[in-house]
């Protein structure tokens, strides 16, 4: 175990491999000393895995109704009680885990890299490409999120997968923002300079050069803006227009248990708490990531 | 000389590292009186956290600790950080490298002067600018009038340098710590503002205290001169005897530095093993 | 053969002209100095020749070729540059063996691993450093990779930006010699930015004095013995700096 920590925390690493595992392995170990990161990575890691094993998790199918056990509190055999066509709420809630971590990593994978790219682009070249790839973006982000949403859902119809890109084309336009802002900040730097003087391309310079440094901050952004991400998608579900019955979203299940809030308390709280709990968990990660990840600090030891 | 402004007894400044705490300063010991010293040393040698602590400005997680630092019978150890604060600025100031960080980007020069001297001082307004205009006369502001009314962007390194002297020497300090106050100028300009630093040090009849990477700058500034290394003085002596000097850190600096009339190949490197003991 | 070649160069930047009617020639082997204070567009001079001050007017030759207005792959091989802030001009995120064969890729060129290793004995830096990060090295350390990359392409001329103003003495020192010494084995040329007339005079044969965007004089570096100059501002330039003998103590 030693062995292999000094030979990640080697000072003169003898490969590119050990180098980049040291480097890390560093950081790891920085955002392992911010307990409520630790919290927000556990809470992930929980999220993660529910997802996965969610048929060896869940005592019952999400789906299987029995309307003999309509609406029952929680108790032993059902933990989080049943709704009103007597589905077992753990199930469900565990299954959603899929779900959401779906939407959540489909919205990154799409939007994150498209935000990237259109800002560094713009950042780097400045002048007019900057002006008018700037001008699409600001078109974007002057419209609220949700009600853009909401436009898109309506022209595609209801449905997760067009949750999923309604939401993507509304959140790319500030990654695009602060790619572009962190682009400025080094577009005129000396190493950007010598790279061009070496004869590297603006194609190679971007990819190579500036898309690395501008990721970090990236990912944090994309981390903390997860928990917004998952409440859109929730308030979609909500409002009938993400994630269509019988699918276990837990936006759709709020949405489901409002009728019966009063006296049946738990059918639309239990979801309520797994997305109040898995929003948290991103956000406290985020913020550890920040701390560990910004090039301010990372950049001058 | 009477009882001493200052007297600075095993000073240690800490910051943590993942490898534990690490000192910076390693139990620095002087007095001063009223004279000029100089302290130099490279970058990482401590000398410019020596002045802030001296200020009781080191900031969390940097701790600092000392057996005795006092200023002109004072206590600075003792002081509370309220304390400390009428003290910063009334009777010790501090000059640090660079004037566009230093100065406030939209309050006029002015302004800022005038600021000083009325957190410290209670006076009229009129006597207010009067004793501003003054000042800036005599930092060798040819029209202060018209300065008064400009912002920090609006002028030059070397003015503004001058104007950061003003501010910091209108509310007539004891102690003057000037930390690399130059080394952002260009040389002519730099030459004037150590002239005038000196001859306001000297008239005014105040301790100065000038750190800098720079050994003749500093052997013709100051009186007496500490040269530290790696947080600690290697060597403690006039300025007049620096080119005598015996330790092998300063000798190795010394001979480092290019001449105007080089004719040497190749500069001499520090060999850093040989000092390493001390 | 000349290896820079500048005739009636103006560069503006925008509307105003920061540097006109500059004119000098520097000798293949030679290493010549452009001097002055912040503002006087001696490094806005550097920037033009390299290509990354694109607004000039007059001709620029470098090696006999004129140059164009931006950057191109086959000046790359030929010219090189160093910059001034050892912590600006690398990658924070890139290795030193990523950043010494980026050049290499860029041209196609083989035989990396051996190149690499290659020059970092050259600029007198252990193997060890090879896979380290920028904030695992000193200032010195950094700007002798700084040096490296620039040599990595193997080019006659160099442009070197104050390439030891943000350094401590000491290692000023060995930057200083390090540039002497690659200077001598590889034949090289150099152009140099600097405020430090002592460092000209360790480095440099002859020297261009500059003031508010014009030369103000050329002169042999041997003028800084005797302070040899015609020009009133270099002579106040020299004063200031130390040439003067009841100045001589100010750096």
């Amino acid at each position: 175990m030693t062995t292999v920590q000094n030979w990640l925390l080697d000072d003169s690493p003898n490969s590119k491999i050990q180098a980049n595992l040291g480097n890390s392995y560093r950081m790891f170990r920085a955002l392992m000393r911010n307990p409520l990161a630790v919290v927000g990575g556990v809470i992930i890691l929980t999220l993660v895995l529910a997802a996965i094993f969610a048929p060896w998790i869940a005592p019952q199918t999400p789906l299987g109704q029995d309307l003999g056990a309509r609406l029952l509190p929680p108790s032993a055999a059902h933990w989080m009680g049943t709704d009103e066509l007597g589905r077992d709420i753990f199930s469900r809630v565990v299954y959603g885990a899929r779900i959401t971590l779906m939407i959540v990593a489909l919205v990154a994978i799409i939007s994150a890299p498209l935000g990237l790219l259109i800002g560094a682009v713009a950042g780097y070249f400045g002048g007019w490409i900057d002006k008018i790839l700037m001008g699409i973006t600001d078109v974007f982000l002057s419209m609220p999120k949700l009600i853009l949403a909401l436009a898109f859902v309506a022209a595609l119809g209801p449905g997760i997968e067009n949750a999923i890109i309604a939401i993507a084309i509304t959140s790319w336009p500030a990654y695009a923002r602060i790619a572009r802002a962190e682009t400025m900040t080094f577009r005129n730097s000396e190493f950007i300079s010598a790279t061009r003087l070496l004869g590297g391309s603006h194609t190679r310079i971007i990819v190579r050069h500036v898309l690395p440094l501008c990721t970090s901050s990236m990912i944090v952004r994309v981390t903390l803006d997860m928990a917004g991400i998952i409440l859109t998608a929730a308030g979609l579900g909500f409002l009938g227009l993400g994630a269509q019955p019988p699918l276990p979203e837990w936006g759709a299940m709020i949405s489901r248990g409002r009728t019966f809030i009063l006296d049946q308390w738990w059918v639309a709280t239990m979801p309520g708490f797994a997305i109040i709990l898995v929003s948290l968990g991103f956000c406290f990660l985020g913020d550890g990531l920040r701390d560990v990840l910004d090039p301010k600090q990372g950049g001058k030891s | 000389m009477s009882a001493p402004l200052l007297e600075v007894e095993n000073l240690r400044v800490s910051f943590p590292t993942p490898a534990g705490r690490v000192d910076v300063v390693k139990g620095l010991s002087f007095t001063l009186g009223r004279e000029r010293l100089g302290i130099v040393g490279e970058s990482g040698s401590g000398k410019s956290m020596t002045g802030r602590a001296i200020l009781r400005l080191i900031r969390s997680p940097g701790r600092q600790s000392a057996d005795r630092l006092v200023f002109d019978g004072i206590d600075l150890q003792a002081q509370s950080e309220r304390g400390m604060r009428k003290l910063r600025g009334a009777r010790i100031s501090m000059i640090m490298q660079d004037p566009k960080f230093s100065l406030n980007p939209v309050m006029t020069v002015g302004d800022q002067i005038a600021e000083a001297l009325k957190t410290h001082e209670s006076l009229a307004r009129k006597d207010v600018g009067a004793r501003v205009l003054e000042m800036l006369h005599s930092v060798r502001i040819n029209d202060p009038e018209r300065v008064i009314g400009l912002y920090p962007h609006e002028v030059s390194g070397g003015m503004g340098q001058r104007i950061m002297i003003a501010m910091m020497l209108i509310p007539q300090p004891d102690l003057l710590i000037a930390d690399e106050p130059t080394s952002a100028l260009d040389v002519s300009v730099q030459a004037q503002v150590l002239d005038l630093i000196d001859e306001l040090v000297r008239e005014k009849g105040m301790g100065l205290i000038l750190i800098s990477h720079d050994l003749n700058l500093v052997a013709r500034y100051c009186d007496r001169i500490l040269v530290m290394h790696a947080g600690q003085v290697v060597e403690s002596c006039a300025a007049a005897d620096l080119y005598q000097a015996t330790h092998p850190y300063t000798r190795g600096l010394l001979a480092a530095v290019p001449k105007m009339e080089e004719t040497r190949d190749e500069l001499p490197v520090l060999d850093r093993s040989e000092w390493s003991g001390t | 053969m000349t290896a820079i070649s500048l005739k009636n160069l103006d560069i503006s930047y925008g509307p105003t002209k920061v540097v006109q009617g500059v004119n000098f020639d520097v000798a293949e082997g030679e290493s010549f100095a452009l001097v002055g204070e912040s503002g006087s567009g001696k490094s806005t001079v550097l920037k033009a020749i390299a290509g990354l001050a694109p607004e000039w007017t007059g001709e620029i030759s470098v090696l006999g070729e004129a140059r164009s207005h931006t950057v191109d792959r086959g000046f790359a091989t030929r010219c090189q540059m160093v910059f001034q802030d050892p912590y600006g001009s690398l990658h924070p995120r890139k290795s030193v063996d990523t950043v010494l064969s980026e050049p290499l890729m860029i041209h196609g060129l083989g035989n990396r691993n051996q190149r690499v290793i290659d020059m970092l004995a050259a600029v007198g830096l252990d193997q060890r450093f090879r896979f380290r990060f920028p904030h695992q090295l000193s200032g010195g350390q950094r700007q002798r990779v700084a040096i490296a990359r620039a040599l990595m392409l193997e080019p006659k001329v160099m442009l070197l930006d104050e390439p030891t103003s943000a350094l401590d003495v000491s290692v000023q020192a060995e930057i200083l010699n390090l540039l002497k010494r690659l200077r001598r084995e590889q034949g090289l040329t150099y152009l140099m930015v600097t405020h430090n007339l002592p460092v000209v005079s360790f480095m440099c044969d002859r020297m261009a004095v500059m003031n508010k965007g014009r030369i103000v004089e050329i002169a042999p570096a041997s003028a800084l013995y005797d302070g040899n100059f015609s020009d009133p501002y270099s002579q106040s330039l020299y004063a200031a700096s130390g040439g003067n003998p009841d100045r001589k103590d100010i750096a």
